[in-house]
């Protein structure tokens, strides 16, 4: 199945680094509150270690986190 | 908010003599010089007078007809400073090695990872003092009350992949839409909440070379279409040794017992150049090396140009602060308490 040609919004991790969330969307909590963003383009914390969760501040190049962009593989595969 | 104006400085040596005499006449005319410095990227004179003659570039100079921005014998200067400049920017960065050249982005990881500068910003979280804080703020001034001109100048030279990465960082930058939000507008609120001048040049006769150095260099990126490939790593190895830095300067003046009017400016900054460094080094820069891959290692001289000049720069203000001296020209007297 081929990528929708116009989605709402795109979803791209990035090598060694964030999400980055651009287009159409809203975050919210897990009781559904509206979480207020800055700017267009938001990069979410992939390597858990951020101290401003959800949003990435890139402390992942401290930790030396590492996550290739395009999906891993499945162990054995 | 009106036009840019500035004062011409005090000259500091026969360059930027012979300079601010010319530009205060009419424009043509001025003889090229004779250029040795031993030292350039430390030298007064020399980052004096190329500093000025860029901000032709960039701003309206008191006294000064803006028709000498592209009058022959004002180029034919600006290039005699540029090549001693270049070269000694050119000694101190390593050739980009060919496996670098396979993935820009990952090079880019590398370099940054290898950082040359001294530990400032965790220097000034931890114990730096008020002084110490409004000096970096200061030297800072130079490039931040223009923060992102010089890199628009690449837009209409990059294709469309790495132009549209470039325009998503620029966007941002320049306040997504608002004035009020511009980075450069953040950062004069934070000058003037610290009781600092935020007029664009009101601190440049207090700027050493090495803080006019950092902003030759990209000036000199950004005016030269043959640096497109630098100035982009440029831009890249900015946005990714920014947000944490700056999170470090945001602690430092909340330790100071500094608020949110002051601090707001820093803060931005962990959160969107977190966003920015991705695009920046992965669609900008690895789009322009896939578009056009015989830049690929001036994105990468760009990148380390920058990690070099910078170095010095903070090596400049830790060295300064060894003793009791200041690190501008001259002691730094607050417009407010």
């Amino acid at each position: 199945m081929g990528a929708d040609p116009s989605p709402a919004a795109t979803i791209t991790p990035y090598p060694d680094g964030p999400y980055l969330i651009r287009g159409e969307f809203a975050v919210t909590d897990s009781e559904g509150n509206e979480v207020p963003l800055e700017r267009r383009t938001i990069a979410l914390c992939r390597c858990g270690k951020s101290r401003i969760r959800p949003f990435c501040d890139g402390t992942h190049k401290l930790i030396g986190f590492k996550a290739p962009s395009a999906p891993e593989p499945w162990p054995g595969d | 908010m009106a036009g840019r104006l500035i004062e011409l400085p005090q000259p500091r040596g026969p360059l930027s003599e012979q300079l601010f005499a010319a530009l205060e006449g009419a424009p043509g005319g001025l003889a090229a010089p004779s250029v040795e410095s031993a030292d350039p990227l430390a030298d007064e004179d020399l980052q004096l007078a190329l500093y000025v003659a860029y901000e032709l570039h960039y701003t309206d100079i008191s006294g000064v007809d803006a028709c000498w921005e592209w009058d022959p014998s004002l180029l034919a200067f600006t290039a005699a400073l540029e090549r001693p400049f270049e070269a000694a920017v050119a000694e101190l960065v390593q050739p980009a090695e060919a496996a670098e050249l396979e993935s820009v982005g990952e090079a880019l990881q590398g370099i940054v990872a290898e950082d040359p500068g001294p530990p400032l910003s965790r220097y000034l979280e931890v114990q730096g003092t008020r002084e110490q804080m409004l000096e970096q703020v200061v030297h800072r001034s130079a490039y931040q009350l223009k923060e992102a001109d010089p890199h628009s100048w690449a837009i209409p030279r990059l294709g469309p992949a790495p132009k549209s990465a470039l325009l998503e960082v620029q966007f941002d930058e320049y306040g997504g839409g608002n004035a009020e939000r511009m980075h450069s507008v953040l950062f004069a609120k934070a000058m003037a909440g610290l009781g600092l001048d935020p007029t664009y040049g009101a601190y440049l006769d207090l700027w050493p070379a090495p803080t006019l150095a950092a902003v030759n260099l990209v000036t000199g990126f950004g005016l030269h279409r043959r640096r497109r490939g630098a100035l982009v790593g440029h831009l890249a190895a900015f946005e990714m040794t920014s947000s944490i830095p700056n999170r470090r300067y945001g602690n430092a003046l909340r330790r100071l017992g500094y608020g949110p009017e002051v601090t707001h400016f820093y803060d931005e900054h962990v959160e969107a150049d977190a966003v920015h460094e991705n695009i920046a080094a992965w669609d900008l820069a690895g789009g322009l090396a896939r578009d056009e891959p015989e830049v690929a290692a001036d994105i990468l001289f760009g990148a380390r140009a920058l990690l070099q000049v910078e170095a010095r720069w903070a090596r400049h203000l830790m060295d300064s602060w060894e003793g009791p001296g200041t690190s501008l020209r001259s002691p730094l007297v607050p417009v407010a308490a």
